[in-house]
């Protein structure tokens, strides 16, 4: 088996957020890093509304970013710490609209490794220099300069190095233009590693040090260092130094030390202040559980500073400090606003906050105020004794403050993240689609989504009108050359045209100079300000003062087809003779003297755009019903002679030259493509050598079944076509590369641009008799998402076998359950304590919940309607039971009655796992599966993680044991047990009597049921131990799985072996047999192995377009969805892996990881091609791109055209 | 093996050591090697977002409470060390 990788969507989560003026324009972008990919993001300032302007898979994991500008530069770089052992310096070049590496500068191991830097990043503020760190030990310094030519260079490493010491954080501090100075929260293992007693643990200190990089004598002292509270987790640097032309200092320099429940003002040989961080007042709340800054951003604005701080519950901070000169005054802290726990957040300029969220969808806030003026309580340092310090070891006493909606900030935009997929599946339950969608079920806590992914672009109608009757073609059109908008909406019907003008509204007008008794062919507004209609009988060319020139078509024949542009028309007469106009200098259309005749019907007709500054297009590409496609010159020189000719497999319906950028075929100029559409539902694209008229390089698509409609219309201000069959199409440029997707949309029978005033990016389509005008919002977007709100974290879902219900279980750790939250909040109104009502009943989905201690679970199973799109009915669990694996399970002894069999675990902990007991609830489908009855509970030792139906009974892993349950009365009863497993069982698989057991720590072993014997044999398993997350069967002798490290793989067993163990009819044999490496007699071959960067939480086996081939479809934690495609002849093998390797050598990673080492991470890459990477090769620039063609015998277009099947056969993205 | 090869190979045993924390030695004590064990892991998952987020989300937590108290346990995370025995 040799599988070929590749991402349909990439990551969406967000690590890592930076903001800075990458593109060294006024404008700031954000850089986000999304794992492995770096993404940039341009606010638009007047929209609030975020695009991409570039993603980039870098190939490596990325551990920390931050941004960088020299001294009196406009320009700022990313520095990237990754697992590459390098430090990586990115450039993004707006001309090429790529990141490019500047430096990379290696200092250790590859790896994401204890003691190697990468993992913290910190820059001094006036770009002098940066520090690399790792968790423990190995702290780097470079200095950072130009040169004479103004180029950045960078310096060799000093070392800042402590042994066993474990670094918290590190930051650089503002110390103006004194010799740069960083932070960093450091703690000392030696004493506490030879202490027996554990007293040295106890008085471990966690210390504030100071590292200063002393840029005369070019190296880095220790210069101070100082024990601080042992909880503190996180440093924020402090504005300080002094301004050169004033004195005045910027602020006083030095940090905040962030700690748990306290925020303390710190810096060298000053007082120091301390504030707590304020509480909600939840009844609810565990008054003992300290709270944590998670994340923190500082912003200077003129003259003045203050800190936004994120506690773990997602509220906002404002934090001020009173200075004078370079005095601390008074720290202060005040409640600002409550949004989603971010990774990181930015403060643009433009008065925007980006919020990257750890889990969920992204937002963009704008600032409406800075929570300057408001009732707010606020608390200052000043207000406790010696600033808060009187007593350093003991806590200041808790400060309140009452969460609200928003005030301060206002919603600007939101991207869409599915980070996390913790489940999903793969089929086709909504009507009228002929490709299967994704379910997923996404998020965390109480912003958990159930997700229904559709492949296709979003449309959004803002007009759709009924129309006296059925239009056959619709078309939109300006009445002067230079108008910003279009005037008039022409509508064709069999026997008339309809012309409607736009205005405050659309209504009929008469006066057009438009004949309305025929139907119409095409129209065009032609020259500076004249309009052109092409009827059946003629053409029809109106002046811009109502005047109308008219051809009429021959005796006895009528024009069956046309093609207009600005200054030329072609139109194709019954006589299968074409007639070619040209609009001379004086705005008169004139007719070349000649006719061609083309021997058969003509079909289809289209001339491109007049290119600009240029009187024509010289090519003319003509459909005739004997199955060809000709290109005709309409050059004066060589008129209406025909210059090449392309055999088509079916008579072409439709044809349609379009101008349009692919960087993969001419990073500079648009391509001029031909686009052909058959009547049988094929499109064929060809380019046009804009030389010698030559068609090449034809790539084929089906698009549906109906014959094939092409529409040219403005997409962005670019061309791009709209292609209509039984699914519409749009294929576009986004990000200077070809895109060609469906649009969610009911079927268009024609369309047309539309530009109005309300809507100056439309289209205007046609669906029957109803008149439909609309919008597509978001390019690039593959995969259109529908949400259905959870309220907890979802844990698994399955779809009902006939009722296509899903039943999904969800559950939260630390958050009471409702039946608990009641009972305490009873207990506090028996014990007469105040109850905060208003706090109850805060939307959780916006504020959390109010956080419990370990062993708390609140959890439910749900039923939703995915047509629908809605949850039919939630049933909560009750006695802190959380339930963790569900099945379907027909059971033979109730005349195989399905039955939905559950796995919970009551006051379950996590590590180590422990609960006081698991249950499996069986339940019954009441009203068709809408319903729910608890039939009965039956008590398991420990906790039930997967669940299956196999052979009219339940299996079930319940920890180390594998057992066999058959449907009781009261219980369900045990009747078949293995307890030989070494952790726990996590997944479950089966075919005939065999079941392949994922165990969480020591990979797949296949079991099987030998029925005589009623035994539970395992006969074979792995070498290797892996932490299985997921697994599927691929065949009877094949699994695919996933780890906890990013990894997929697939295993096969022996089919020898296979045969042997089924023939073998009580199992004796396998009883008997010895058993290698301490585990089962027979092991496993590894197949496929792949490093994805991404923890696989779901691996199924599907085929994403009708009538294509399987594939293996897998979705990641971080919202990565990608799919596993077998290869189908040793040829393509041989292909895509040398241009795998050429991929190698010629695209080296952004952050510096050598490829094969990053995609063989644990286990040496096996039989897996990394799709990813070769579809890089469109990017290349040209000369590299036909190197490597030649390295492989083919050409450019060839390795294009091959690259491009590959995607479209296995998953039509 | 001669002498002086001895030494020079003790010495860059000795600078392995001390430039690489971790690495064992034929000596190694259970208590070290799992201490060693654990600070790696602990690392490891604070250096995979992926990892964190997996371990984040089955705990309930924030991911930056998690990678906090990952960090935390790297202090000591397999309790104190054993008593030596004075013999």
């Amino acid at each position: 088996m040799h599988l070929y990788n590749l991402t349909l969507q990439p990551p969406t989560t967000a690590t890592q957020a930076i903001v800075g003026n990458f593109s060294g324009s006024r404008t700031q972008e954000i850089i986000i890093s999304r794992g492995t990919r770096l993404e940039l993001l341009r606010p638009d300032v007047q929209t609030g509304k975020l695009s991409t302007v570039i993603a980039s898979d870098v190939f490596g994991s990325i551990r920390s970013l931050a941004a960088f500008r020299l001294t009196g530069s406009t320009k700022d770089y990313a520095i990237v710490g990754s697992d590459s052992g390098r430090i990586i310096i990115l450039d993004y070049d707006p001309k090429s609209s790529s990141f490019v590496k500047l430096h990379q500068e290696t200092f250790g191991k590859s790896g994401a490794r204890r003691i190697v830097p990468g993992q913290y990043l910190a820059t001094d503020p006036k770009g002098r220099s940066v520090m690399i760190s790792a968790v423990e030990k190995a702290k780097l310094v470079y200095i950072l300069n130009r040169d004479a030519a103004a180029n950045l260079t960078i310096s060799s490493p000093l070392e800042a190095h402590k042994n066993n010491a474990i670094i918290h954080h590190i930051v650089g501090l503002d110390v103006g233009f004194e010799n740069p100075l960083f932070a960093a929260l450091e703690v000392d293992y030696s004493e506490s590693d030879q202490d027996p007693t554990g007293e040295a643990f106890n008085n471990a200190e966690k210390m504030l040090t100071y590292y200063e990089l002393d840029l005369g004598l070019n190296h880095v002292v220790r210069k101070w260092s100082e024990p601080t509270d042992p909880r503190a987790n996180l440093l924020v640097q402090v504005p300080g130094g002094q301004v050169a032309s004033t004195d005045r200092f910027d602020g006083p320099s030095g940090v905040l030390v962030c700690c748990e429940d306290h925020i303390i003002y710190r810096h060298m040989d000053r007082p120091q202040h301390r504030v707590p961080i304020p509480r909600r007042q939840h009844p609810l709340e565990d008054p003992q559980r300290g709270i944590i800054i998670v994340t923190a951003v500082m912003h200077k604005m003129k003259g003045a500073f203050f800190f936004l701080l994120q506690s773990e519950d997602g509220d906002l901070f404002k934090v001020t400090i009173d200075h004078e000169e370079d005095e601390v005054k008074a720290v202060k802290i005040k409640y600002f606003d409550t949004v989603p726990v971010a990774s990181s957040l930015c403060i643009l300029k433009s008065g925007f906050l980006f919020v990257a969220s750890e889990f969920g969808n992204h937002y963009l806030y704008q600032f409406q105020k800075l929570g300057d003026d408001d009732n707010e309580p606020e608390f200052s340092s000043t207000s406790y004794p010696a600033n808060g310090m009187a007593n350093p070891a003991t806590p200041l006493p808790h400060a309140h403050f009452r969460p609200r909606p928003l005030d301060n900030l206002a919603l600007a935009d939101e991207l869409e993240s599915l980070d996390p997929i913790i489940d999903s599946k793969v089929m086709n339950l909504l009507p009228n689609s002929d490709t299967p969608q994704i379910f997923t079920a996404c998020g965390r806590g109480a912003r958990s989504t159930f997700r229904t992914l559709r492949h296709g672009l979003d449309v959004e109608e803002s007009v759709s009108s009924e129309l006296p009757g059925i239009p056959n073609a619709v078309w939109t059109t300006k009445r002067r050359e230079d108008d910003e908008f279009d005037s008039y909406i022409i509508l064709s019907f069999v026997n008339g045209t309809l012309v409607l003008s736009i205005g405050e509204t659309i209504e009929e007008v008469q006066d057009t100079g438009f004949l309305s008794s025929a139907p119409t062919l095409a129209v065009q507004q032609i020259g500076a300000d004249a309009l052109l209609q092409v009827h059946p009988q003629g053409i029809r060319h109106v002046l811009a003062d109502h005047r109308v020139n008219q051809w009429s078509a021959p005796q006895g024949m009528t024009i069956v087809t046309a093609t207009t542009n600005k200054r030329q028309v072609v139109v194709a007469l019954s006589s299968a003779e074409l007639v070619y106009f040209e609009l001379d200098l004086d705005g008169q259309l004139n007719e070349y003297q000649d006719r061609k005749a083309m021997g058969s019907t003509i079909t289809a007709l289209s001339i491109s755009e007049v290119p600009e500054g240029r009187q024509r297009t010289p090519y003319l590409a003509v459909g005739c019903e004997d199955q060809t496609v000709r290109i005709v010159s309409l050059d004066p020189e060589s008129t209406l002679e025909t210059i090449s000719l392309q055999a088509l497999t079916a008579p072409p319906s439709t044809i349609c030259i379009a101008d349009m950028l692919d960087a993969s075929i001419n990073k500079t100029q648009p391509t001029t493509f031909v686009n052909i559409g058959l009547q049988n539902g094929v499109l064929l694209r060809t380019v046009l050598d804009p030389i010698n008229g030559q068609l090449t390089d034809t790539r084929t698509r089906f698009l549906g079944t109906q014959p094939v409609k092409l529409v040219r219309v403005q997409v962005r201000k670019n061309p791009a076509i709209l292609a209509l069959s039984s699914r519409s199409w749009l294929n576009y440029t986004y990000q200077n590369l070809m895109h060609f997707t469906p649009l969610i949309f009911d079927n268009l029978d024609y369309a047309w641009s539309f530009s109005a005033e309300l809507s100056p990016e439309g289209l205007i389509g046609i669906t029957g008799s109803v008149l439909r005008i609309f919008q597509i919002p978001k390019l690039g977007m593959k995969l259109k998402q529908d949400s259905i709100p959870l309220s907890f974290t979802p844990r698994k879902f399955i779809c009902h076998p006939k009722e296509r219900f899903f039943y999904l279980i969800e559950g939260d750790h630390r958050v009471l359950g409702e039946e608990a939250a009641n009972k305490r909040l009873q207990e506090m109104r028996q014990a007469k304590q105040h109850i905060d009502n208003e706090m109850l009943d805060l939307p959780p989905e916006l504020f959390g919940r109010p956080k419990a201690a370990a062993g708390n679970w609140a959890s439910a199973i749900r039923i939703i309607d995915p047509v629908e799109g809605k949850t039919i009915q939630t049933i909560t669990l009750d006695n802190n039971e959380a339930a963790f694996s569900l099945a379907f399970v027909p059971f033979s002894t109730r005349n195989n009655e399905v039955h939905l069999v559950v796995g919970t675990a009551q006051d379950t902990f996590l590590s180590p796992r422990s609960c006081t007991s698991g249950f499996l609830r069986t339940y019954r489908f009441t009203q068709d599966g809408v319903g729910l009855e608890l039939l009965h509970k039956t008590e398991t030792d420990d906790v039930p993680l997967a669940v299956m139906a196999f052979q009219g009974r339940l299996v079930a892993g319940v920890g180390k044991a594998l057992r066999i349950y058959e449907m009781g009365k009261k219980k369900l009863l045990r009747k078949a047990e293995n307890k030989t497993f070494s952790t726990a069982i996590v997944s479950l698989n089966t075919q005939g009597s065999r079941i392949i057991v994922g165990d969480m720590q020591e990979s797949i072993h296949y079991a099987v049921y030998k029925a005589p014997e009623n035994r539970l044999l395992i006969f074979a398993d792995d070498t290797q131990p892996r932490w299985i997350v997921a697994a599927t069967m691929v065949d009877y002798n094949t699994v695919a799985a996933s780890d906890r490290f990013g990894n997929i793989f697939v295993n096969r067993l022996d089919a020898k072996i296979s045969d042997q163990v089924d023939d073998d009819p009580t199992g004796a044999g396998i009883l008997h047999e010895k058993g290698i490496l301490m585990g089962a007699p027979h092991k496993t071959k590894m197949l496929c192995h792949f490093h994805t960067g991404d923890l696989i939480t779901s691996i199924h086996r599907v085929s994403l377009v009708a009538g294509g081939r399987e594939v293996l479809l897998y979705t990641g934690i971080h919202g990565t969805i990608g799919i596993l495609v077998p290869f189908v002849s040793k040829e393509d093998v041989d292909f895509i892996s040398t241009l795998e390797q050429h991929m190698r050598t010629e695209q080296g990673s952004l952050v510096g990881r050598d490829h094969l080492s990053w995609r063989g991470y644990y286990v040496p890459v096996k039989a897996v091609v990394d799709g990813d990477l070769c579809e890089t090769y469109a990017r290349l620039p040209g000369s590299k791109q036909s190197s490597i063609a030649g390295e492989l015998d083919r050409t450019v277009g060839e390795v294009l055209k091959k690259l491009e099947q590959l995607r479209v056969t296995a998953s039509g993205f | 093996m001669s002498s002086e090869l001895r030494y020079t190979a003790n010495t860059q045993l000795e600078h392995l050591h001390a430039r690489y924390a971790g690495t064992g030695h034929a000596d190694v004590t259970k208590y070290d090697w799992i201490t060693h064990q654990h600070r790696d892991t602990l690392s490891t998952i604070v250096g995979h977002p992926p990892l964190l987020s997996y371990l984040a989300i089955a705990d309930g937590e924030a991911i930056g409470r998690t990678k906090f108290e990952m960090t935390e346990r790297m202090l000591q995370p397999c309790g104190p060390p054993p008593k030596k025995d004075e013999d």
